[in-house]
């Protein structure tokens, strides 16, 4: 090279070696469409953003006046009169979610095992695809299956229904999310696990599904998150109930099937506890997540 | 020469005399290390297990689609493929068709379509192209909050607060400027089809946007680079260099935010209006396939109604199926492989 500019050690080429090219300023239009742009992306997520600071603001302002003893303790009073509450709602919700977890939870980690462990072939991607498919179900069609199933056959309404329409939804959340957890644990730590002479079960139940139990459990509470707040499939499977009820295979009264209630009825004071209810149901999931997500961050859970 | 310095392999237990509880002991702690000899009946019952596990998912789906066929089936004797092209809903004479409840089912995810496309990939690329990185976390936070919010508060506040806005503001403003398309035209009751479509688009965008945020973010930065040493400006690289390359998967995102607005229940049966009629103007009252299973399904008095109705479902059923999994290869094809991100 005939240049001896420092530049070169560097690795620049210099100036004088490469072909002048006159590169043409960028032309007004081009840059205010730049500009423009930028601003309707920034609009639109201001247009996103509004409406939820609109219903949580909302929710809370209208909610917190409504909230009181009588609410979280006592059964609804008939349209009409003032005061009583949604007491048999909220355990309602929380009997149903409980048989929900316990028939979903099992069986959508199984399904999440074999996937990530037994799945990975041509059967795996069709259960695969089959629960993403089962994933976009329409909440409403999973309850006429409930229906047809529990209630039909039960002659009634039930807790026991509720439960298992939204143990039908929970599952292909958590079969996947499983997958995709107990895939992150690297595959030195089953060899070597199976180097010390432990069996495949031992190694997954114990190394591979403990590794991951985190993950998984954020799957699991993610799952619990979406089927807290449904509705629709209770309709007609748990029906709602306007007492108090403890047996599995009557109606049951639910959160948000009051919610809907008392949100489409005329009554002033139905819709200042339809608000009410609804802060209760967010801050009851949003608190039962958070609950485990400590529980698993102080090993409370740790060993699950 | 490092060798000496790693402790020796503690096999020193005493021999106990053979068939002496000791010596069971020792011998199940050692086995499957000395030996390798394990029984495999747990380890293939487990994987027998897990995979009757695999096997459920998919029976699951079977379930379903035989609850419904077998559910449907009086109704579709009755009916055949009239079901669908009549619009006469009438549970006294026994008469049914599901015409008005699929125009409304499309026509108000259509116009949910519409209003959220544009604003989550307004979204979509401001969080992955323009914005901060301090900002990005919190953004996608929030607006994948949207997401959590339960079905029925969204109802709550679309009829509280949402309908007497569209009744005071909105609609006598559209019903001046284009009430001569006939799409805005009648009494602004607040509650009908537009109702439903401003709801629904809230309730999908997250969807749209954490998709397409997903499919823009495999777009290789060399793609970014190359179109930026062309010369071209921000907004010329997003145009050419991202979006271009992630239209298809943009396009799933965008299909399994149909998919799940045709699904939708509460909200929309809360404040659409609920009346089968087909209206051309988005001002009237109309009715959803969901939103009539979940008004009538428990009032249904008769073995033909019952039938027609869990005949809606069967349809809402394969049209989402449909939708969900045209969506997912769409996004597949993008994210080659990597599954979408279930969405919660």
């Amino acid at each position: 090279m005939p240049d001896t500019d420092s530049n070169t050690a560097a690795g620049f080429v210099p100036q004088s070696s490469i072909p002048q090219i006159s590169i043409p300023p960028i032309s007004l239009r081009r840059r205010v469409m730049d500009h423009v742009m930028t601003g309707v992306a920034v609009l639109t997520v201001a247009l996103v953003l509004l409406p939820l600071f609109a219903i949580f603001a909302y929710l809370v302002y209208k909610g917190i006046g409504s909230i009181n003893l009588a609410f979280l303790t006592q059964i609804p009073k008939p349209p009409g009169e003032p005061g009583g509450g949604m007491a048999n709602a909220i355990v309602g919700s929380m009997v149903i979610l409980a048989i929900a977890s316990l028939l979903g939870v099992p069986l959508g980690i199984g399904a999440g095992i074999f996937l990530s462990e037994y799945g990975r072939n041509r059967y795996g991607d069709i259960v695969r695809f089959v629960s993403d498919v089962l994933n976009g179900v329409p909440s409403i069609v999973i309850g006429i299956v409930a229906y047809g199933l529990v209630v039909m056959r039960q002659k009634h309404f039930s807790a026991l229904a509720g439960g298992v329409a939204l143990a039908i939804m929970m599952v292909p959340t958590i079969a996947r999310t499983t997958e995709q957890m107990l895939l992150l644990v690297p595959q030195a730590i089953r060899e070597a696990a199976y180097g010390l002479g432990v069996s495949r079960w031992r190694t997954t139940l114990s190394i591979t599904l403990r590794t991951a139990t985190s993950g998984v459990i954020t799957g699991v509470m993610l799952a619990f998150a979406r089927v807290a707040g449904e509705t629709a499939p209770l309709l007609f499977t748990a029906f709602g109930n306007q007492y108090w009820n403890w047996r599995t295979d009557q109606p049951t009264a639910a959160l948000s099937l009051q919610i809907f209630t008392y949100a489409i009825s005329p009554f002033d004071e139905w819709h200042r506890q339809a608000w009410a209810g609804a802060l209760v149901l967010i801050v009851l999931i949003v608190g039962a997540v958070a609950a485990v997500r400590i529980a698993v961050k102080h090993g409370t859970l740790a060993g699950a | 020469m490092s060798n000496q310095a790693l402790p020796r392999p503690r096999f020193n237990a005493p021999n106990p005399e053979p068939g002496s509880k000791a010596a069971l002991k020792v011998e199940a702690r050692t086995t499957p290390l000395l030996q390798g000899k394990v029984s495999e009946v747990p380890d293939v019952a487990f994987g027998w297990a897990m995979r009757l596990c695999g096997l459920a998912v998919v029976a699951l789906l079977g379930l379903i689609v035989y609850q419904l066929v077998v559910g449907s089936a009086l109704s579709w004797h009755a009916f055949g493929w009239k079901f669908f092209g009549q619009s006469d809903w009438n549970p006294v004479s026994d008469q049914y068709g599901a015409l008005p409840f699929m125009y409304g089912t499309i026509v108000s995810s259509l116009l949910a379509l519409v209003i959220a496309v544009p604003l989550s990939l307004g979204v979509a690329v401001f969080i992955t192209e323009m914005c901060p990185v301090s900002l990005r976390g919190i953004l996608s936070f929030t607006t994948e909050l949207l997401a959590a919010i339960p079905s029925v508060v969204y109802g709550l506040w679309a009829i509280f607060v949402l309908v007497p806005i569209l009744r005071e503001y909105v609609q006598p403003f559209l019903a001046s400027t284009l009430g001569w398309t006939g799409l805005f035209s009648g009494p602004p009751y607040g509650i009908g089809m537009l109702a439903a479509g401003v709801i629904l688009a809230i309730m999908i965008i997250p969807i749209i946007s954490s998709i397409t945020r997903e499919v823009l973010t495999v777009v290789p930065q060399h793609q970014r680079e190359a179109v930026l040493a062309l010369g071209a400006t921000r907004w010329e690289m997003i145009r050419m260099g991202v979006l271009r390359n992630a239209r298809a998967g943009i396009v799933g995102a965008i299909i399994l935010g149909l998919g799940r607005a045709l699904g939708e229940t509460m909200a929309v049966t809360m404040v659409i209006g609920n009346r089968p009629e087909i209206a051309k103007s988005l001002f009237a009252p109309g009715y959803t396939m969901a939103s009539v299973l979940a008004n009538e399904f428990t009032e249904a008095t008769g073995d033909l109604y019952l039938s027609a109705l869990i005949e809606i479902g069967l349809a809402l059923f394969f049209v989402t199926i449909v939708v969900n999994a045209l969506a997912r290869l769409m996004v597949w094809s993008v994210t080659r492989g990597q599954p979408a991100r279930s969405i919660a």
